[in-house]
């Protein structure tokens, strides 16, 4: 889970890492109410989880109270690649000599926590890992004795600086007490007087664990959208997409196997929805209302290798969605394994094609769906 | 023969009472496995489809020394304690079929695990099966007869869909390992890969990859500087996702312009790695490959 930057900050002053002076604002009113804390200039950052806010416009620096009332006007409400803007930071800018990078991720190949130290801020880590390897260091921390003293050393004397300690120590504080899989500063600023400040903060936190994390489990992600909140409360996966042939698979590796044979055919799926092992007629059912309530699904290709899962059961909720919803659409489904006669037995009673092979049937779906 | 397990392991099941462990048990069972025990902290003295029950892994290793291998049906917040008790008990080998296992924790296990010699397969994978008669994990027993081909999988039901592709075309399967779905797993490509290169029974390696990321690049340049290897047919999953989203699985995300399934079938392509663009291909590619 994406935190917001205003969030994030609040983790990195819990964790005394030293941020320039800033204030986070709801409407036009709490800005104006509140920004005679800070001293010009003032930058107004929105708030939105996707990235790129700087180049769409999202970030302006005001020099005075006139400045500022336009850009907290324009920017709140402001709609940042599909992500409306609700709320700004204002954040006094900061007198800044260099532009640093400083974060700790979960690396996967060493399969433990890595700093990644860089001369470069300010910019694409990814960029700069590209075209300068060289000005990035990496230094895996083993988990069971953390950030010491000597790493520390060896990230001040790669950076040319004095004082990360306490910003390092606490960025490892806030990775292992919030359950990170990435904690990032970047640009940390080297100010004209020697200071290093965090000028952005980003966190992401390891859903698994938010079970464990009181201040965040009931937050409710507002990464997701409307039909990717319901499928989370009804327990499947669902990602939206922007074709029109709608996809449900059992397995991750599978539905998108099912996505990609329906793109090699000239088709464009809709969706990634996994309905997971061992799925009841009821979870099929919630999941094809899903796609079948939604217009710009012009067909829905259901792809089943019964294991656990039960293929009578996928027939009996197919069936059940038909019978409540009705059909507008073209419905191809692939199914074997488990009481497979029993479940195309059901289907061919209603009609419905059923196919042994997916590729076959992926051929079949983007034929109905694009010939007329 | 084949790699990991075999008609040696003998296995303890973490979770045996709750609904997916009692379930699998049963299969397992048919299939041919050696299960002698089972743990459920409190149900000690009960049967699971026969297999005797205990509070402790310790309890069930004194009852049953010859007990090498554990597979876990524990619910996420509980597997890391199921697993440093499993390593602390002398357990070697221990697979981990549990999903949404936190991070953190798996690091701190996984590395554990390393200290203490003990190979760590998963978590939320569906774990390893030498046909004919050896499976710790929860793949439909039918669809995996005995052969020479090597699989390793990221995934679940897909590696299911090719073993159905490669039965269909008269190919058998020396062993399966779906090392799993999560950004830290216990065990990769390449250290399954260094199996199956000493594993006799083993001719050719089905290698099936996600988008996420880099273990498919990674894999490559390590099939790349071996001088003697077996030959391998790629496939990877997510051609048409699209990035930042998670699908499905916790590591199947491209994030930070990483992951792409395009950068690892170009890879695997630049180091002379066959990559299927449908699953039916693969047995074609096998074929054509083992006939060289």
């Amino acid at each position: 889970m994406k935190l917001y930057e205003y969030e994030a900050r609040d983790l990195f002053d819990e964790a005394k890492i030293p941020l320039n002076k800033w204030i986070v604002a709801k409407n036009y009113d709490e800005a104006m109410n509140n920004y005679k804390l800070l001293k010009f200039p003032i930058v107004v950052k929105a708030q939105v989880l996707v990235g790129g806010r700087g180049k769409a416009g999202g970030v302006k620096i005001a020099n005075n109270e006139e400045e500022l009332k336009m850009h907290v006007k324009n920017i709140l409400g402001m709609n940042i690649k599909g992500e409306k803007v609700n709320s700004v930071i204002l954040a006094e800018a900061a007198q800044i000599k260099k532009e640093l990078y400083i974060s700790i991720i979960v690396d996967r190949n060493s399969r433990s926590p890595l700093i990644l130290a860089s001369k470069e801020g300010g910019v694409d880590i990814e960029e700069v890992a590209k075209k300068d390897p060289h000005k990035i260091m990496k230094i895996k921390i083993d988990p069971f004795i953390g950030v010491r003293d000597y790493m520390v050393r060896r990230v001040e004397s790669f950076l040319s600086i004095s004082n990360i300690n306490s910003i390092l120590k606490g960025l490892y504080f806030t990775f292992k007490n919030y359950e990170c899989e990435l904690v990032e500063i970047n640009p940390l600023a080297l100010t004209d007087n020697d200071e290093l400040v965090a000028i952005d903060a980003k966190i992401v936190i390891d859903d698994s664990a938010l079970f464990r994390l009181n201040k965040f489990k009931n937050r409710i992600s507002s990464e997701l959208s409307y039909y990717e909140n319901i499928a989370r409360k009804y327990g499947f996966s669902y990602v939206e997409q922007e074709g029109d042939i709608g996809i449900i698979g059992n397995g991750a590796g599978l539905t998108m196997t099912t996505m990609d044979l329906v793109q090699y055919y000239g088709g464009r799926p809709a969706n990634f929805l996994d309905i997971g092992g061992g799925a009841d007629a009821e979870i099929v059912y919630n999941a094809l209302s899903i796609l079948l309530e939604q217009d710009r699904i012009k067909g829905i290709f259901i792809n089943i290798l019964g294991g656990i899962t039960r293929c009578d059961e996928v027939a009996a909720g197919i069936i059940k969605a038909i019978k409540n919803k009705g059909v507008n659409k073209n419905i191809v489904v692939r199914m074997i394994g488990t009481n497979e006669e029993m479940g195309k037995k059901m289907l061919k009673e209603y009609n419905i094609d059923v196919f042994d092979e997916m590729e076959v049937a992926a051929k079949e779906i983007v034929n109905l769906v694009y010939k007329n | 023969m084949g790699i990991i397990v075999n008609s040696n392991t003998r296995v303890l099941i973490q979770g045996i009472t709750g609904k997916q462990g009692s379930f699998h048990t049963k299969f397992m069972l048919e299939y041919g496995t050696q299960i002698l025990a089972g743990v459920t902290p409190g149900k000690k003295g009960e049967k699971v489809h026969g297999v005797p029950v205990f509070n402790t892994v310790h309890e069930a290793v004194e009852a049953f020394p010859e007990i090498n291998s554990s597979l876990m049906f524990v619910p996420a917040p509980y597997v890391a304690d199921a697993v440093y008790e499993a390593i602390d008990s002398g357990i070697k080998l221990i697979v981990i079929i549990s999903e949404r296992v936190p991070i953190h924790d798996s690091i701190q296990f996984i590395n554990y695990a390393k200290q203490k010699n003990c190979l760590v397969i998963g978590p939320n994978c569906p774990g390893i099966i030498t046909p004919p008669s050896t499976k710790l994990g929860i793949m439909p027993n039918h669809l995996f007869k005995a052969g020479n081909i090597g699989l390793v999988s990221r995934s679940g039901t897909l590696t299911y869909e090719i073993a159905y592709k490669l039965l269909k075309n008269s190919l058998g399967i020396s062993t399966a390992v779906g090392i799993g779905g999560d950004p830290i797993i216990g065990t990769d490509f390449i250290e399954i890969y260094d199996y199956f290169l000493k594993d006799k029974s083993t001719s050719a390696v089905v290698l099936v990859g996600e988008i996420g990321g880099d273990m498919e690049e990674r894999f490559s340049d390590f099939y790349n500087s071996l001088k003697n290897k077996k030959p391998v047919v790629a496939f990877v999953a997510g051609r048409s996702a699209p990035e930042g989203k998670r699908m499905g699985h916790a590591g199947a995300i491209i994030s930070m312009g990483m992951g792409s399934a395009k950068s690892k079938v170009e890879k695997f392509k630049e180091v002379g790695i066959p990559v299927a663009d449908r699953p039916d291909e693969i047995p074609i590619l096998l074929k054509s490959l083992l006939n060289k």
